[in-house]
């Protein structure tokens, strides 16, 4: 048992290349950029704060991409429930109430997705790429102004987007002589929690390895006795249910309801989720890989905001570079266990 | 009796069944929308001369300007459309690949770090070429990586659907670039009385349908798209024909980059191809292919595509913001797709036999 857990297949490698990358490239940001704060420990905490949305939706998209589907809607989702949000509590509607209805509307959005992907058998793409569509049509239906959510809107609600969560270590004394103590958001939390449920999920529970099988081999799966469309149908109600939940998180951070807002976010979790070692095919993968994934996406954007001097592109440049090495790695292995599979 | 069975069952097998309808129904809904508002129900279908200050007497119509409008998505279709028959796959990165052939075509134009210029650095031909080859490198790459590499289509083209558009911005030095010239302007503008993006959309057409239709092309990147393995075996060199596709994939969006830059004499590298996969793809889906490869139909892609431009038109004549118009385009995807999806086929199969049964009862 423990010699099977010491040997390195593909996979684990992977993984700890990508913990290594994320290793490397922030303590090269410390190195690089000490002088302007790089190394406090609050630099992380930021990291995290801003993209405490994008872990929980990455967390729920590995587990679409485990069974060996996509979902691209998820960014737009995200734009759809901050509207919902910003609206509905300038509309008068307390803040609890709001959330719950956000989260059943994910509910039902995962629900019809999965309906089409599982039960009528439509490529996940194409049908995610709908659903996309709908949600960013919808923001703009609900609202097309940007609607920011104030302390005179809603209390409770901004309360808790400014809440800090301390952390006893770590700090550091600013040039004033006060100590800072690093904190991190409430979201944070949400999303850390969100990773430890999901990765006990995956690892436990009997719908956790299901989502292994049907990724693995949908038809030995289905001969097994699992009912797949089922499984699948679930796996988008999941990722729907995390979304609305990250959606929340992302407006706690952004406070406003705007069209354009989280463009382009599936692409951030899905390439976080491929280099975090999920393959695409399905089957292979864990969150806690995402996790760093989303965590090297995070450190890239924040090195590059500390310089202060390169182009806004540079991160998109990185990540896709990234991408480009982890997908190649990944597709040498696969051809490495072909072969041996022929021996 | 018999003879007007068989004509329904022709009908009901024809393969741009789906576009043709689509389109009529949008046409329907224009001349409701008319006679509901009192303007003359054909105001859609009319054309008419007019005469303007920049491009002389020209074509002016609801139609002309679907067609001028539609043009990007029907040149990305058509490439689209191979990749799809080819490798069961779709390529997402063409939007941003258009942009960052604009980007490109203008800062070859322009010079590096210039916002704007009325003179060009360099002969029109070279810019424009240089563009279109930056789309051929483009599909090159992706054509690796899906031929050689075996990765997913999706996630190939992941890489340049994010990384392109910054690579854009990056040639651009973060600016819009302007090339106030005239010249450049023609790729969008007119020539003699039609658009000249319509006449570019046709010309590839024509150019693509010769190729797969007088070549043995066509047939191979079908039988590709149908069964990789038995093709190979049958002595096809499934690699480089899946590459060749993506290639003339990226070549098409080359052009429909320039074309797109053009229209607006400018590099406009956050805004050009947004979302144009997308319309590419679901022009691809509305033409009748199946998004699982292998038989294709070109003609219907680009009916396709102008059919989404027509639906696109509708709405924004209809009074839907630019903003809104997503909502009704993903119900008529989810239509599309559920009609098309296996399980839906099979119940109204299983009606029509019932129905057959109780007849011969």
């Amino acid at each position: 048992m423990k010699n099977k857990k010491l040997s390195l297949n593909g996979h684990t490698l992977l993984l700890v290349i990508t913990i290594a990358l994320f290793i490397v490239l922030y303590a090269g940001g410390c190195i690089a950029y000490g002088a302007k704060g790089f190394s406090h420990l609050q630099t992380f905490c930021n990291v995290l704060i801003t993209n405490a949305g994008l872990i929980c939706v990455s967390c729920g998209l590995t587990c679409v991409m485990l069974t060996g589907g996509i979902d691209i809607s998820v960014g737009a989702l995200i734009a759809m429930d901050c509207m919902m949000l910003a609206v509905g509590m300038s509309k008068g509607i307390d803040a609890v109430p709001m959330i719950i209805i956000v989260l059943i509307v994910g509910l039902v959005f995962g629900l019809f997705q999965g309906y089409m992907v599982g039960y009528l058998n439509i490529q996940p793409f194409i049908v995610t790429m709908a659903g996309m569509f709908f949600c960013r049509g919808m923001t703009a239906v609900i609202c097309t102004d940007q609607v920011s959510i104030t302390e005179q809107i809603n209390a409770t609600f901004y309360k808790w987007a400014n809440a800090k969560v301390t952390i006893p270590f770590g700090g550091y004394v600013n040039n004033k002589g006060k100590y800072m103590a690093p904190y991190v958001r409430p979201g944070v939390v949400v999303a850390i929690l969100v990773l430890v449920l999901i990765y006990l999920m995956l690892r436990y529970t009997k719908f956790g390895r299901s989502l292994y099988a049907v990724g693995g081999n949908t038809q030995s799966a289905t001969m097994m006795g699992l009912n797949t469309k089922m499984i699948k149908m679930k796996a988008y109600v999941l990722s729907s249910m995390l979304c609305s939940i990250g959606g929340i998180c992302y407006c706690l951070n952004t406070m406003a309801g705007s069209v354009s807002q989280a463009l382009g976010l599936e692409m951030d979790a899905i390439s976080s989720a491929v280099i975090g070692g999920t393959l695409l095919t399905g089957g292979v993968g864990n969150v806690f890989g995402t996790f760093f994934g989303v965590l090297i996406n995070g450190t890239i954007s924040s090195i590059v905001k500390t310089n202060g001097k390169l182009a806004s592109s540079w991160p998109n440049i990185l990540t896709a570079a990234l991408l480009f090495v982890f997908i190649v790695i990944q597709s040498v292995f696969a051809a490495i266990r072909e072969k041996s599979k022929n021996k | 009796m018999k003879n007007g069975k068989l004509s329904w069952k022709k009908i009901k097998s024809w393969n741009l069944l789906l576009p043709v309808v689509a389109l009529l129904l949008v046409m329907a809904v224009n001349i409701i929308y008319d006679i509901a508002n009192g303007n003359n129900p054909l105001a859609f279908f009319t054309i008419t001369l007019q005469q303007t200050t920049g491009n002389g007497t020209i074509l002016y119509g609801r139609i002309i300007d679907i067609l001028n409008r539609g043009s990007e998505a029907a040149i990305l279709a058509i490439g689209m459309t191979l990749v799809v028959s080819s490798s069961a796959g779709t390529d997402i990165s063409v939007g941003s690949v258009m942009s960052l052939c604009a980007s490109f075509c203008c800062m070859l134009l322009a010079g590096y770090g210039v916002s704007s210029t009325s003179t060009l650095a360099v002969p029109l031909a070279v810019g424009v070429l240089g563009g279109i080859l930056m789309g051929v490198v483009c599909g090159m790459f992706n054509g690796t990586l899906v031929a050689y590499f075996k990765i997913q289509p999706m996630v190939a083209t992941l890489i340049l659907f994010s990384a392109a558009r910054a690579i854009g911005l990056l040639l651009c030095n973060d600016l819009i670039v302007y090339v106030r010239n005239g010249s450049y302007a023609f790729f969008g503008g007119f020539i003699g009385l039609l658009p000249t993006p319509l006449v570019i959309t046709a010309i590839c057409a024509v150019i693509i349908t010769l190729l797969l239709k007088k070549t043995a092309l066509g047939m191979f990147i079908q039988s590709v798209g149908i069964n990789p393995k038995a093709s190979r075996i049958a002595g096809l060199n499934s690699k480089r024909i899946i590459f060749l596709t993506y290639v003339l994939c990226g070549l098409f969006a080359g052009i429909a980059g320039i074309v797109a830059s053009s229209r607006i004499t400018s590099a406009d590298s956050n805004n050009i191809g947004l979302y144009l996969e997308m319309d590419a793809i679901l022009a691809v889906a509305l033409g009748g292919n199946s998004l699982g490869g292998g038989k294709f139909s070109l003609a219907g892609s680009i009916i396709g595509a102008y059919t989404i431009q027509a639906i696109t038109t509708t709405l924004y004549a209809l009074g839907v913001s630019a903003a809104q118009a997503p909502v009704f385009k993903a119900v008529i995807v989810v239509i599309i797709v559920a009609i098309q999806s296996e399980p839906v086929r099979n119940y109204f199969k299983k009606a029509s036999l019932a129905k057959k049964a109780k007849e011969v009862a």
